[in-house]
């Protein structure tokens, strides 16, 4: 046998280098803004903050009143005072760990369900056309309307706060999981296919991961929800969590506890989307660095 | 080696899509057939129905009318007996270069080292060694499309299908993936049905031509490029080569100036439409 072309493959040199080609795949590399304006942002970032706060004080120990009424608001000073009290008390962190079990076991049993059910009302027109039109009806009704309904539904306090939660992610995991599905380029199906993948590799292979940007996407606005959900639930039907601790504050005329446990609230919040954003991170490692 | 896999067979081939219920024959009476380790490339104005004929025997849509076999078998799916690759380089995003050569492998259920193994010769024939742990999405075109054809020969197909598959690519870029092609055809020996718009593409890589009509698309010509290999892509000056490609300019021209005819005549619309996206130039 012969074989007239040369039989070593183009040497690397002659190919096109439209990348830069390392040897080894290097780590995604996150690009530094340099020096100054990186410097500038954290100042004026500081700088807004520090007057928002410098001009509430103001309000606050003057008992400006003026339409707006400071009179019963407690100045930023009285809440760092009042948090050092009580953050660490058995009290308040029980509160903000019963409001977290809420949260994430809502969360966690709406992302169980909704990401399945997203990927299979995705893929199958038969099961949209079955469960779909449930979802559009029940969707508009927000979470806490549940309210009611939720505590004659559940024995306890504790399920029907979970309940509503759940209700409150679902849909947002829903929707976005089914929009990831509709979006994914039917060719990269075709591709799957014609390489012998089942159809149960191909949801592994090619639906899900193909849809995972949308479904982070729906978990962060999802965990948000959950967070409203929960708090409205407390301060609604609760006896204990932080929706509740704040509610109670009011009735108990503590005002700077109110502060306190938004600011707790707002914290939470935060660490939460950011924990949903470092699992989408390392679970999608081929998304460009943001 | 004797090879006596990867014969295709497209037998009295039709095709018509159906939408909102009416049906628009796209492929009408085509006959092609492509012998082990040939390799075979059809030409044609677009939407005359290449990319229809590819399909079918890819296993992706079933023919209307006549039979699309493969080894003597009626091809009821897609498969891993034959590859395809596709003009969007349709990569998964979410696997490296390696996890893409591999998917087939891994749907074979062939473990994970002897995968890697068999990956890896390939990756080294396509040039790709270096680059196996990039994501598709940092690749430049032609490097997509050498793991695009690198993932659709891992399973051993006998049949390599490929649809424009460098459409997308800058000349020089084209001639080199070319070259490449030829080399993996010549090294694995299987049989290729390559679709393409580009004539000179057409004569540098193949065995034999078809010419396709514009819609429905039935055959018009076939050619025999008898042209000796090695072929130099400095050659495309040669006489030889000049007289086929004057030959099969001018049957394409034919019949892309009647889908414009056809399309002219249903009305000043069309023209407007036409003029409006540049397609004339295009055509012509
Ligand atoms: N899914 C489809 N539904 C309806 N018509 C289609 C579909 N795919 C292709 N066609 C039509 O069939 C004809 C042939 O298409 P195609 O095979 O893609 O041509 P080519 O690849 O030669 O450009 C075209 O007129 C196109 O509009
Ligand atoms: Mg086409």
């Amino acid at each position: 046998m012969d074989l007239p072309m040369p039989t070593e493959p183009a040497p690397l040199s002659t190919l096109p280098r439209s990348v830069p080609a390392p040897r080894r795949a290097a780590p995604a590399r996150r690009v530094r803004t340099p020096g100054w304006p990186r410097l500038r942002a954290v100042l004026l970032g500081t700088l807004s903050i520090a007057i928002f706060l410098a001009l509430w004080q103001a309000a606050s120990a003057t008992h400006l009143d003026f339409f707006l009424s400071f009179d019963n608001i407690p100045a930023p000073s009285d809440v760092a005072v009042r948090a050092m009290a009580i953050v660490l008390s058995p009290a308040f962190v029980g509160d903000v760990i019963t409001s977290c079990e809420r949260v994430y076991f809502g969360f966690a049993i709406a992302a169980l369900l909704a990401v399945p059910t997203g990927l299979v009302i995705g893929r199958y027109k038969v099961a949209h056309e079955l469960i779909f039109p449930l979802c559009e009806l029940l969707r508009p009704v927000p979470a806490i309307a549940w309210v009611p309904i939720s505590i004659m539904l559940w024995p306890t306090d504790w399920e029907s706060i979970v309940f509503i939660t759940f209700l409150g992610a679902f849909f947002p995991i829903l929707l976005n999981t089914l929009y990831g599905v509709q979006r994914i380029d039917p060719v990269l199906v075709l591709a799957a296919r014609s390489l012998g993948a089942s159809e149960g590799a191909i949801f592994r292979e090619v639906y899900l991961p193909g849809a995972l940007p949308a479904i982070f996407a729906g978990l962060a606005v999802g965990m948000g929800v959950g967070w409203v959900s929960v708090i409205a639930a407390e301060m609604i039907s609760g006896q204990s969590g932080i929706g509740y601790f704040t509610w109670q504050a009011y009735s108990l005329i503590q005002y700077s506890d109110i502060v306190l446990g938004m600011v707790a609230i707002g914290l939470l919040g935060l660490v939460s989307s950011a924990i949903i954003r470092g699992i989408g991170r390392a679970a999608m490692p081929w998304l460009p660095a943001l | 080696m004797s090879r006596t896999k990867g014969l295709v067979e497209i037998d009295h081939f039709g095709l018509d899509y159906i939408s909102d219920g009416q049906a628009t024959e796209a492929v009408d009476d085509v006959s092609i057939s492509v012998r082990p380790g040939e390799f075979v490339s059809i030409v044609g104005p677009s939407g005359c129905g290449k990319s229809t004929l590819l399909n079918a025997v890819a296993g992706f849509r079933a023919p209307t009318r006549g039979r699309v076999r493969v080894d003597g078998e009626e091809v009821r799916g897609p498969g891993a007996d034959r590859g395809m690759v596709f003009q969007q380089y349709s990569l998964f995003p979410w696997k490296t270069v390696r996890q893409n050569v591999e998917f087939g492998l891994k749907m074979k259920g062939i473990g994970v080292d002897e995968r890697e193994r068999m990956a890896r010769t390939l990756l080294a024939l396509a040039g790709l060694i270096g680059f196996e742990d990039q994501y598709p999405d940092r690749l430049s075109g032609g490097m997509k499309q050498r793991v695009g054809i690198v993932r659709a020969l891992a399973t051993g197909p006998k049949v390599l299908l490929l649809d424009e598959p460098f459409g997308a690519l800058d000349a020089q870029t084209r001639v080199i993936m070319q070259q490449i092609l030829t080399n993996i055809w010549q090294r694995l020996r299987l049989s290729v049905l390559f679709v393409t718009h580009d004539i000179d593409e057409a004569i540098f890589l193949s065995d034999r031509v078809y010419v396709m009509t514009a819609r429905p698309g039935r055959l018009k010509a076939e050619f025999a490029v008898t042209l000796p290999r090695p072929r130099d892509p400095d050659g495309m000056q040669e006489p030889g080569f000049l007289a086929l490609r004057r030959e099969l300019a001018g049957l394409i021209r034919e019949e892309s100036l009647r889908a414009m005819g056809g399309e002219l005549a249903g009305g000043l619309d069309g023209l407007d439409v036409m003029l409006g996206d540049g397609s004339l130039a295009d055509v012509l």
